[in-house]
């Protein structure tokens, strides 16, 4: 019976919108006949009416949560009473913030860059070799693979069981191999969030390296061959012609796994949940505001630092792609 | 002196033979072309020389050194490609001097020898600007000073004025054969273009199916095809070819008869011949037109292209029509009947295996 008032109302939904653009089309119509002041404003009337409902929908769960988000983190715990800057300012002496930003900072200089190098390493070597199309589909494979999952897997990799028992991880499989003592890697502080990037490195070099070895094709041949000829070795070719030519697809890579990485969340939150100085401000704005009773204000106040994060970026990789259009 | 020899060269691709047997001198500073149909061998040939390309078996030199297992940069050499293959990225002064700054050379002696290539293609205006913004030819000649700019031993052409229109086409053409004069290089090049084979070569090598089918000045070409392949292609519009059965020969004349008609070569055939059929060859312009009764063959003209300075009649004949030129002032109309003399003393035939017989 829920499945069919579901179906219902989808179907209603429907036929109210297709409703609403055929009426809306027939009276701009019939009205632009009679009068020369609206058959002026025609095009641009009409371009509204079929934008309204998209605008709307936009409106309605994008923009206005984000002025929601910044009015609640001027309010107190249940959005009730306004505090002024006071969330604000326990945001910027609270040490677990300070170090989600450091730690932020930490994933956005490495994972992008480690990332995209590898991808764009990879995408090259793997022209070169007969097996490079299997090394490339298993590299991309954990595109496939949720961030929890891929915790979940890469527990396995760090896992710790005390030094009398034996090891099941397999980085202290190889460690003890060596003769060393075993290591809880998660809990040593600094280290294990490069233990964590890794885990993101292992996840998006695939999505680099697809995006690269499609954009390697687009060099021509002649043009390497032309490189080869003025005595240029493979690595010069690779640093002066190949890198300057993909410099585009280099940016966008780039800036798509910014933006990802800014938004972290599931790979801490299922590995380590932000202990042992691992958190990340998308993970402490999930513990302020779901954990422990909940505080929207405090909650929002990260969430809109997450959002100032990305804008820049994002702003910037819109005015590059505006740039590259023009020419 | 940068004298290349090739001996005995073979290319496969899987089991694709694209060069066989392959065996050539280029004579130092002299300006060689490969010619010949897509699909015979000869942009892999130049590639080959270039090092671009591997080699199956066989040896290339160049001035007596075996260069087969010579990186690109090692042999000397400079390539200009069809595509113009620039680098995108820089500045047509950057994209001359990449060669040089990997020599390590002076940054005034890069300056030195880029402004003076830049001179001699007359593209110094156009040093600072990115090649997006020049146009195909302004393009082809920062290929080709990109490549002066090395001084190398050898020039190797791979179609470069393919991409050209037709008029810039002749004008690069002809600057090319200047610089030819400047530069004391040799030179080889690779054009499907039999015209500019023609004109700019000291010697053209023929190639058909990975083999040389014949070398030669161009005009030996022209005139003494030593088979089917090279009398169709050199030239154009091409060679006609008609059959023709040998009736006899004796020591100073062939009797044969094509287009229905006896006809007396006062010429020699050379060795055995397998069978009678042959094929009769002669080019447009040995073929005139006569008002007399005493005409070789007479038929109608379906096509007449009038160029200014020469007027091509097709004549209808079973099998390939006849191309017969004439005067550019010629009143010829399609539909007319055309009355023709052939000039049998500078006509070919050529036997079942396609090789010319008249010595």
């Amino acid at each position: 019976m829920t499945i069919f008032s579901l179906a219902l109302t989808v179907l209603l939904g429907i036929l109210a919108f297709v409703l609403f653009f055929h009426v809306s089309n027939f009276l701009l119509d019939y009205f632009g006949k009679r009068s020369s002041k609206i058959f002026k404003l025609e095009n641009s009337l009409r371009a509204v009416i079929f934008i309204a409902p998209a605008f709307i929908i936009l409106f309605v769960f994008i923009i206005y949560p984000v002025f929601e988000t910044i009015r609640l983190s001027f309010y107190d715990k249940i959005g009730r009473e306004f505090l002024g800057w006071s969330n604000y300012a326990w945001a910027i002496k609270d040490p677990d913030f300070r170090r989600s930003i450091l730690n932020n900072f930490g994933w956005l200089l490495i994972v992008p860059t480690l990332s995209t190098f590898f991808g764009l390493v990879i995408a090259n070597l793997a022209d070169r070799v007969w097996w490079g199309t299997i090394a490339k589909s298993i590299i991309f494979m954990p595109m496939a693979i949720s961030f929890v999952g891929a915790g979940v897997i890469w527990k396995f990799i760090y896992d710790y069981r005390g030094p009398e028992q034996e090891q099941i991880g397999l980085l202290n499989a190889i460690v003890v191999a060596f003769g060393f003592e075993p290591q809880a890697w998660l809990t040593i502080p600094v280290w294990n969030n490069l233990f964590l990037m890794a885990i993101m490195i292992w996840i998006q070099t695939g999505l680099a390296l697809v995006i690269f070895s499609a954009a390697l094709r687009s060099i021509p041949s002649e043009t390497l061959d032309a490189a080869r000829i003025d005595g240029a070795s493979e690595l010069k070719i690779f640093w002066s012609i190949i890198i300057p030519y993909l410099q585009q697809t280099i940016l966008v890579i780039w800036t798509i796994i910014t933006i990802l990485v800014l938004k972290v969340f599931d790979i801490i939150y299922a590995m380590t949940n932000g202990q042992w100085q691992t958190e990340v401000l998308a993970n402490l704005m999930y513990d302020w505001m779901f954990r422990g009773g909940g505080d929207s204000g405090r909650g929002s106040v990260l969430a809109f630092c997450i959002m100032i994060g990305v804008i820049p970026i994002l702003g910037w990789n819109l005015y590059q792609h505006r740039k590259e259009q023009k020419i | 002196m940068s004298e290349i020899e090739i001996k005995k060269l073979n290319k496969l691709y899987g089991k694709a033979h694209v060069i066989k047997d392959f065996s050539v001198k280029v004579k130092s500073q002299s300006f060689t072309t490969l010619v010949g149909p897509s699909g015979c061998g000869k942009s892999t040939l130049l590639r080959m020389i270039a090092g671009l390309e591997g080699i199956n078996s066989g040896t290339i030199s160049i001035d007596d050194r075996v260069v087969n297992d010579l990186s690109p940069k090692e042999r000397n050499i400079a390539m200009v490609f069809q595509s113009y293959a620039l680098y995108p990225h820089m500045t047509v002064f950057d994209n001359m001097a990449f060669g040089l700054k990997l020599e390590k050379r002076s940054k005034e002696e890069i300056k030195e020898r880029v402004h003076e290539a830049a001179k001699t293609l007359q593209i110094e205006e156009y040093l600072q600007r990115k090649p997006k913004q020049l146009s195909g030819g302004q393009r082809q000649r920062v290929a080709i000073g990109r490549a002066i700019t090395r001084k190398p031993k050898v020039f190797l052409f791979d179609e470069p004025l393919s991409n050209l229109d037709a008029a810039l086409r002749v004008q690069m053409r002809i600057e090319l054969a200047k610089l030819h004069e400047q530069l004391d290089a040799t030179m080889v090049y690779v054009t499907h273009d039999q015209t500019e084979a023609m004109t700019l070569s000291d010697e053209i090598i023929v190639l058909d199916q990975g083999e040389i089918s014949q070398k030669g000045i161009p005009l030996d070409l022209y005139n003494k095809p030593n088979n089917l392949f090279v009398a169709g292609f050199i030239g154009s519009p091409k060679m006609n070819f008609i059959d023709a059965k040998i009736n006899s020969q004796n020591t100073d004349k062939i009797d044969l008869s094509l287009l229905n008609k006896s006809f007396v070569l006062p010429k020699n055939i050379q060795g055995q011949l397998s069978s009678e059929e042959v094929k009769f060859g002669i080019r447009p312009e040995d073929i005139h037109l006569t008002e007399s009764t005493d005409f070789d063959w007479e038929s109608k003209a379906f096509v007449v292209e009038k160029l200014g300075s020469s007027t091509f009649v097709y004549l209808e004949n079973e099998g390939e029509p006849i191309v017969v030129e004439c005067a550019g002032d010629s009143s010829i109309k399609s539909g007319d009947i055309i009355k023709v003399k052939f000039d049998l003393s500078k006509s070919h035939l050529f036997n079942k295996e396609n090789t010319n017989i008249l010595a």
